[in-house]
């Protein structure tokens, strides 16, 4: 099995691994981070297909790699902004429940602005 | 030999990935996340993207790692709320099927790929001399998709105004981030104090070198930003008020040369962005030049957060 075929099975595996993460965790933190390896498994998954486009003397296709270091630093932003807004929620309210009705743990009004 | 490498790396990433989502504590799952994208890069080394396996190690696995151990130190206190919140049975059982259900009809699309693949490699290798520059992925970022680069650049500026409008009315133009107290004498300043000085030189190079080079100013710009920000945990420097004029001059000035640029390419070469025969390879050592400082302050201010301290005004 060629290393594009390899690496693009096991970034389809990433992706639904962190697809699992992103809907059954409830932390969101943790569901940044699931988030995060979804991200890494589709761009592991469009590397393998640059490997596959290689020629002209190049070990890949350039197009999809020059637009995947633009994906992975869009996604460091993204992921910042996520935790940005994690964190000045936990500030504001104390908790960082995601659930439409608040647990009886926290305070009832903990949500409110 | 080779095959059995990959294979092994292959699942190490997977068991990584796995212990990231069903680990029990988060900062674990950090950690195990911090491995995984080291780990990455040496995939993508193996599938010859030497460019992008720079930018995973510096971003996907470095700041990012960072981004996310500082949060998970802030948000223990939350995570016993989170597991009484933990699905059902039923849930769980239906997400695994969705995800398997997923990862099966993407493998079945890997499997059935077009041979040969379709690619632009012969095209770029055909135009790569009216560029000047020697590695074809910066050819790609600075000329036959600049489009990309720039609206990337400007998607950074959005992010870190979207990050620093979080902060508390009383913060607003203060200092983004905590205060960090670290001993003076201690080893974290000793480094503090050592690091930066090589860390600039290796920054400075990497940018250089990208123009021929597996490189560029993604990868030397995290360097640097990676660099500044160890000298601010330190506690040798403070993250400037978000109010400084020099900083938001900073912060723009990389998109607006690349706007400027891609103008007067518009008058002089026909097309937004086009660049006029003989001048390619100088106006893109301009807009790198330019792009270089502006990503620095911004990968580091968005690491280092929303403002949270009054600000003097």
């Amino acid at each position: 099995m060629s290393a594009a075929t390899l690496f693009g099975l096991c970034a389809t595996a990433l992706i639904g691994l962190g697809l699992y993460g992103l809907i059954a965790n409830p932390h969101p933190l943790r569901k940044i981070l699931a988030f995060n390896v979804v991200g890494s498994g589709v761009f592991l998954l469009l590397g393998a297909i640059a490997r596959r486009g290689a020629g002209a003397g190049f070990g890949g296709d350039p197009v999809p790699q020059a637009l995947l270091i633009t994906g992975i630093v869009v996604a460091f932003s993204a992921t910042a902004l996520a935790v940005a807004l994690l964190l000045r929620l936990h500030d504001a309210s104390g908790s960082v429940t995601l659930a439409s009705e608040v647990p009886p743990t926290v305070e009832p009004d903990a949500g409110s602005p | 030999m080779m095959e059995a490498l990959n294979a092994g790396l292959a699942l190490l990433l997977l068991a990584l990935a796995a212990w990231t989502i069903v680990g029990r504590d988060a900062f674990a799952a950090v950690a195990g996340f911090v491995a995984y994208g080291l780990l990455l890069t040496l995939a993508w080394v193996q599938l010859s993207g030497v460019d992008v396996a720079l930018t995973e190690a510096a971003i996907g696995g470095g700041l990012t790692g960072a981004l996310l151990i500082g949060a998970v130190a802030r948000l223990r206190d939350t995570e016993a709320a989170a597991r009484a919140e933990r699905p059902k049975a039923l849930t769980r059982t239906l997400a695994a099927l969705v995800a398997g259900a997923v990862t099966v009809a993407l493998a079945i699309s890997i499997l059935a790929l077009p041979d040969p693949a379709p690619t632009l490699a012969p095209d770029v290798a055909a135009n790569i001399g009216a560029t000047g520059v020697g590695n074809p992925i910066t050819a790609v970022l600075l000329a036959f998709r600049a489009m990309d680069t720039l609206l990337e650049a400007i998607v950074l500026v959005f992010a870190l105004i979207g990050v620093w409008s979080l902060a508390p009315d009383r913060a607003w133009g203060g200092r983004p981030g905590p205060l960090h107290l670290a001993d003076p004498n201690g080893i974290l300043a000793y480094i503090a104090r050592v690091l930066p000085p090589i860390g600039i030189i290796v920054g400075m190079y990497i940018f250089w070198a990208g123009a021929d080079h597996p490189g560029g100013k993604f990868q030397g710009a995290t360097i640097l930003a990676a660099m500044w920000l160890l000298v601010m945990m330190a506690g040798l420097t403070d993250a400037p008020p978000i109010s400084r004029a020099w900083l938001r001059i900073g912060l723009v000035a990389g998109p607006l040369v690349f706007i400027a640029i891609g103008l007067a390419g518009a008058v002089a070469a026909g097309a937004f962005l086009a660049y006029p025969d003989g001048y390619a390879k100088p106006l893109i050592i301009v807009i790198e030049l330019a792009l270089m400082p502006t990503l620095a302050l911004i990968l580091a201010l968005l690491l280092v957060g929303a403002p949270q301290r009054a600000g003097e005004r």
